[in-house]
């Protein structure tokens, strides 16, 4: 089973990053594009039963995978 | 005083670090590898600057659970005198012992050059030789050096007195100008609640000898020194 993380940055972070991101792809002529936000995605395997617990896994992005300061992250469980 | 240095996988101004203390200490201070579990009987941890484990993850974050991280904690937490310095000051904030956190530069490039910092509090034991308001002139080499806290913490520290340094021009004014890396209010360096633990990009260990360009670094180890014996 594993588990699939998403960390993005909060609201009101800015990310400069993304930003120059999105003028890329405006200058590459992509007209439509709005706001750009980069993130990470993380995906751990889990071969304790007992560690799939979304609970445990939140604890995991609090202590090590997020900076909650400025980084939100989402569970996903795919068995 | 009785210092040690933390020595990380990556790090790289530890052994500027240690010839900073020394300067002004007279004698080296030990050198303490950071998987070990216990830090000899020290009053100063200097926190020192490199790329500790790559920037895995994030700046500092893997490094502040190294195992000796936990006797920093403790040390800090005790009274002990930390300075953490550029990737230490990141290592810091990861662990906890400092508000915010430490960004991608506004403009996404790794800066290296000197720049002046204004002593915004001269009341601390790692800041007294220097007067308030007083622009230094100190080297920054960093590419995630942008200080975010939110308004609430930011306010806080403003409020505190925790603000040590800010980025200004030569001549002390604090403009946007001369905020290098994007840093909320140009925060520099800042100070924890019990002003024991001090976090800051710039490198005062590289300008502690008249053959390096400067000695603006050295008041802050000559302070330290004075306030520990």
């Amino acid at each position: 089973m594993k588990a699939k993380v998403h960390v993005t940055l909060k609201n009101g972070v800015l990310d400069p990053q993304g930003k120059a991101v999105e003028h890329a792809l405006g200058t590459l002529g992509f007209a439509g594009v709005g706001e750009v936000r980069i993130g990470k995605y993380i995906e751990l395997e889990l071969t304790d039963a007992a560690e799939k617990s979304k609970e445990n896994i939140e604890n995991m992005c609090k202590q090590l995978l997020a900076n909650t300061v400025i980084e939100n992250f989402d569970v996903e469980i795919v068995e | 005083m009785k210092a040690a240095v933390i020595v990380f996988p990556g790090s790289n101004c530890d052994r500027d670090m240690m010839v900073g203390i020394e300067h002004s200490l007279g004698r080296k201070p030990e050198m303490v590898w950071h998987k070990e579990t216990e830090l000899p009987d020290v009053d100063f941890i200097a926190v020192p600057g490199g790329f500790s484990y790559g920037d895995y993850l994030r700046c500092g974050a893997m490094s502040a659970h190294s195992p000796i991280m936990r006797e920093v904690v403790k040390k800090a937490n005790q009274g002990v005198r930390v300075l953490g310095v550029c990737n230490g000051f990141q290592i810091l904030t990861e662990a906890g012992l400092l508000p915010g956190v430490l960004m991608r530069n506004a403009k996404l490039r790794f800066i290296c050059k000197d720049v002046h910092l204004k002593v915004e509090n001269a009341e601390t034991e790692f800041t007294n030789k220097y007067s308030a308001g007083q622009a230094i002139r100190v080297p920054v080499a960093h590419h995630d050096g942008n200080f975010f806290a939110d308004d609430e913490t930011l306010a806080a520290l403003e409020g505190n007195g925790q603000v040590a340094f800010r980025y200004c021009d030569a001549a002390g004014n604090v403009t946007d100008e001369a905020n290098i890396n994007g840093s909320r209010n140009n925060i520099a360096g800042i100070l924890n609640e019990k002003k024991n633990v001090l976090g800051m990009m710039p490198h005062p260990e590289r300008l502690c000898d008249t053959q390096l360009g400067g000695t603006d670094g050295k008041p802050m180890f000559d302070a330290l020194v004075e306030a520990l014996s």
